[in-house]
């Protein structure tokens, strides 16, 4: 394919895509080894309603009070969550249970008493997003790199979701020994004086930032698989967590650029006309690689010695 | 010496709470409305070897990870070499439960090891060479210096146990605090440990176990710390380890013959 | 209106839907409970996002097949292969791999999701009308409720609370121990399948009327529920049934007398409603009662240990002890004891010695069991029995000055 089609087209949503799935498999990692995976299922779910809140409040629908409603909502259900579990002893998955599914029926309610109908807010945009729609315009090459005057054209959503890996990136790479140690065996890791309940806390955040900044350009669909399965595909290709974690990295970008691809180009391939969903063709491809790991993966299933009680 | 925790007078520990390693004053912790430890006090003696003991469930573990911080108290003070606890953090080594962890975790032998010396590396700090072998003297000192780069799934549970007490020994801390390390290991390794821990008394550390073996308790240690959620005895163990303090400790659930076994032993 | 509503005179459609939603509420409070009860309540969440590909592929089906796609029958029935087989992924993953049930769930439910938004917007190019009404699949649907619904949704239900009162027992043994459950013989996988199985039952006749997304909240809420209220396992079922059952019933009301309230959030939160004021008000497991009880407690404590230390003429280290001990009049500001304190002192120490005895000896072993620190020694044994004990300590004994 040509610079002059790739780059106004394909290039910004390719990396779009593979930074929102680089930026929620990351923290995924250490959510999936703290078998806390279903938080991202939990965060992804409220994100609804705290852009329908965010909406209802504003008026509008730019894109920071959103993301800001989102965020918050995100925090509020962890709270509740946190809450529920331990002030009513309820193991965590029903207290997640309990939180989203009525957060997710508030946001609904609220999105049928309100006039939303002159904008562009609706279930479905949050669940896949608009990936397709993300093109640059203002390019016509590869050139356009270099011009100050196209880059200024690019959709925000690329800056906004770099910058979010960035930041997810830095956190992890600041972070990397707490997390390891309070991951692995967090009552030692009390003892030598790390805040194990605060570190917990900012793991989710920073999830959370990743997943709202994520799910405005590709739904929340994608931001659950890819918390979950590159991480999970990638435990079985090694057993090492710095491994682990580049293996998960490239789970993540292979799932997005070909489920991108496929979306895009499978269905011409096939003789039809239109072009299917990319954030359901991305999480399709996760869920492929994840299922070639597990049947083939070299680590696939636990090894050693039995443990004793 | 010997002191019942209900005739007491003046206990004896009040004396030197500063220069314990660490003492525990009053100390109540409960789950739900059960007291699991009842207003104990606790007075570790520097330099020795202790040993916590008592039937299941009279409050071991729980006592430790109190003395922690890992589990709230309801009520009861700490203090580590006369100070608070969180100012005395660099200087206390715990060995947890082997079960308390994910033994599926993604990790080498070695990594688990250095994770003893994360105090001294900090956030950033990188593993140097000295780190390296630092922590592979660690490993030899329990014997294993061949599995640092075994995955630690695929150890056994003896072998386990001895990777913790390496990590504890990175952390060259004054006082070693071990859960249960001999629970449910091979003699291979309940000799290795024991061994080291020897050793650490010899260097002057001082070392506080919770056992549940009671015929090795007075092979092994000098001090002992009798417990069913109320404190039944403390001292060394010529005097607080006996068939009456044992008797108070179990109850009913030691048999008189055990018991007769243990005098005869102890006589 | 609105009793109007709960009287059922607000017309036929208000009618089936109130009496649709009752019976989905009941049947899903009680499937759920077991689910809740095994500690897998999210299952529910990776069955019902699993339904979406049967769906689309059914409607595709149809459609090929000559159809308009709407046979309400055959989409349930493509709903509820795709959601078994990713019962079956998910089963497979947790005993063949390393992963754990979460990753489990959350792996099939977005893969299975993100694969029937797939195949929608392949159903969107069709060109057989918009989708044809399959987004009710997503959020729910009760406005055109047709009696061939309802009736589909009371045979389900019904069957499916059969089915549950039959293989209840073994439910409840494997949710409660498994490995017991294995050793007695009982076929664990099999059971643990019948129960997902179930839970499936109920999600597919729930779709049409609440949606996929928000069944799970009528699986897993009543439950919670009902938990606050029993500690036996048969009275969380039937509460949950109950609970599930009125959230329905209210909510199809509610939702029936205001304009602009769709009926599947509406009844998700009339149940948190019930959640949320049973994890408040409960007796016993509530937040009030547990916050008042451990206060209580905290208290009993902490007199009980400073009464022992002026017993014992030791230092009272914590300052809240002196505080509890001066308001209750049994020991001065400065930590010296009353006359009041002095006398409740002896006896808390004398009761210390009374249980030392207790506890060391045989024959008292099931009320040594009792020994906590706190129980009155009053509320165990006979008169007759301390009696004898305080012979055996000896005579009364002083309270050091």
């Amino acid at each position: 394919m040509s610079g002059e089609d790739f780059v106004p087209l394909s290039l910004t949503p390719l990396l779009i895509g593979t930074f929102a799935a680089i930026a929620c498999a990351l923290p995924g990692n250490f959510l999936v080894l703290r078998k806390q995976a279903l938080i991202g299922d939990a965060i992804s779910h409220v994100v609804l309603p705290g852009i329908v809140v965010a909406f209802i409040l504003t008026g509008t629908i730019s894109t920071w009070p959103m993301m800001l409603g989102a965020a918050g909502a995100a925090i509020v259900s962890v709270v509740m969550i946190e809450a529920i579990r331990r002030l009513g002893q309820i193991e965590p998955g029903a207290a997640m249970g309990v939180v989203f599914t009525t957060m997710f029926a508030g946001g609904v309610l609220l999105l049928e008493q309100t006039d939303t109908s002159s904008v562009h807010l609706d279930v479905e945009h949050a669940l896949y997003g608009n990936l397709e729609s993300l093109i640059w315009l203002d390019a016509v090459g590869w050139s356009s790199l270099l011009d100050l005057t196209a880059l200024a054209g690019l959709p925000p959503e690329l800056p906004r979701i770099a910058l979010t890996l960035v930041g997810v990136i830095l956190f992890i790479w600041v972070f990397w020994r707490p997390l390891k140690i309070s991951t692995f065996d967090e009552g030692f890791a009390q003892t030598i004086g790390i805040r194990t309940g605060a570190l917990g806390m900012a793991l989710v955040i920073v999830a959370a930032i990743s997943a709202v900044a994520s799910f405005d350009a590709v739904g929340s669909i994608i931001v659950i698989a890819m918390f979950i399965c590159p991480p999970a595909a990638a435990r079985m290709m090694t057993n090492g967590l710095e491994a682990q974690i580049a293996w998960s990295v490239v789970f993540a970008g292979a799932s997005a650029v070909s489920g991108y691809v496929l979306a895009g180009y499978g269905p011409l391939w096939l003789g039809a006309a239109d072009a299917v969903s990319a954030a359901g063709m991305i999480a399709t491809m996760s869920g492929l690689i994840l299922a070639i790991a597990a049947l083939w993966g070299p680590y696939r299933t636990r090894t050693g010695a039995p443990q004793e009680a | 010496m010997l002191e019942l925790a209900t005739n007491q007078g003046i206990p004896v520990a009040e004396h030197n709470v500063e220069d314990s390693p660490l003492a525990i004053r009053g100390l109540t912790v409960s789950y739900g409305q059960k007291p699991v430890v009842f207003s104990v006090d606790m007075t570790v003696q520097p330099g020795a070897m202790t040993a916590i003991i008592g039937p299941n469930g009279a409050g071991k573990s729980t006592l430790l990870k109190a003395a922690l911080g890992i589990v709230a108290p309801l009520s009861g003070q700490v203090t580590v070499f006369g100070q608070p606890l969180e100012q005395q953090r660099a200087r206390i080594a715990y060995v947890p439960q082997r079960a308390s962890v994910d033994w599926d975790f993604p990790t080498r032998v070695i990594d688990v090891v250095l994770m003893g010396l994360s105090r001294q590396l900090g956030l950033l700090g990188r593993i140097r060479a000295r780190h390296m072998s630092r922590a592979m003297e660690c490993l030899n000192r329990v014997g294993m210096r061949d599995f640092a780069d075994r995955q630690i799934g695929q150890l056994s549970g003896g072998q386990q146990q001895r990777v913790f007490l390496a990590r504890a020994l990175a952390q060259d801390a004054d006082l070693y605090l071990l859960d249960e390390p001999f629970a449910g290991v091979d003699a291979a390794t309940e000799k290795a440990i024991i061994a080291v821990l020897k050793s650490l008394k010899e260097a002057g550390k001082t070392v506080v176990v919770v056992h549940h073996d009671l015929a090795t308790v007075t092979e092994y240690f000098d001090h002992v710390f009798l417990i069913n959620t109320r404190k039944v005895a403390e001292g060394p163990v010529d005097t607080a380890f006996t068939a009456e303090t044992l008797q108070t400790a179990y109850g009913g659930r030691l048999a008189t013959a055990q018991i007769d076994q243990i005098s005869r032993a102890l006589a | 209106m609105f009793w109007e509503a709960l009287t059922l005179q607000l017309g036929y459609n208000a009618t089936l839907v109130a009496i649709g939603a009752t019976l989905l509420g009941v049947s899903a409070g009680v499937t759920g409970t077991f689910l809740f009860l095994r500690k897998r309540a999210l299952v529910s969440d990776a069955i019902s996002h699993a339904t979406l590909p049967g769906v689309c592929l059914a409607f595709m089906m149809l459609v090929f097949l000559g159809g308009d796609g709407r046979n309400l029958i055959g989409l349930l029935a493509g709903s509820a292969i795709s959601a078994w087989i990713g019962l079956l992924c998910m089963n497979w993953l947790t005993r063949r791999t390393r992963l754990a049930e979460d990753a489990a769930i959350g792996a099939v439910l977005s893969v299975f999701f993100g694969f029937g938004i797939v195949l929608l917007t392949v159903i969107q190019t069709m060109g057989v009308g918009r989708q044809a009404g399959l987004e009710g699949f997503l959020l729910g649907s009760t406005a055109g409720m047709l009696w061939a619904d309802a009736l589909i949704i009371a045979i389900g239900g019904a069957a499916t609370l059969l089915m549950v009162m039959i293989i209840r027992r073994p439910m409840t043994i494997v949710a409660f121990d498994a490995d017991y459950a294995a050793a007695q013989g009982l076929p664990v996988h099999r059971i643990d399948l019948a129960m997902m199985g179930l839970v499936m039952a109920v999600t597919v006749v729930g779709l049409k009327i609440v949606g996929l997304i928000l069944i799970v909240a009528l699986l897993i809420i009543p439950a919670v529920t009902a938990r606050f209220w029993t500690e036996r396992s048969d009275r969380v079922v039937m509460l949950a049934g109950l609970a599930g059952g009125l959230a329905g019933y209210l909510g199809a009301a509610l939702s029936a007398v205001t304009p602009n309230l769709p009926t599947g959030p509406i009844i998700v939160l009339v149940s948190f409603g019930f959640f949320a004021l049973s994890l408040l008000f409960a007796p016993g497991r509530g937040v009030l009662a547990a916050v008042l009880q451990h206060l209580k407690f905290q208290r009993r404590v902490h007199i009980r240990q400073g009464l022992l230390a002026l017993a014992q003429g030791q230092k009272i280290y914590e300052p809240l002890t002196l505080r509890l001990l001066a308001r209750a009049g049994l020991a001065r500001a400065d930590g010296v004891a009353t006359e009041a304190g002095k006398a409740l002192a002896a006896k808390a120490l004398r009761d210390e010695k009374r249980w030392e005895v207790i506890r060391a000896d045989q024959a008292h072993e099931a009320t040594a069991a009792l020994y906590d620190g706190l129980r009155d020694i009053e509320t165990v044994l006979t008169r007759d029995q301390i009696a004898e004990i305080d012979r055996r300590i000896g005579g009364p004994q002083e309270v050091p000055a």
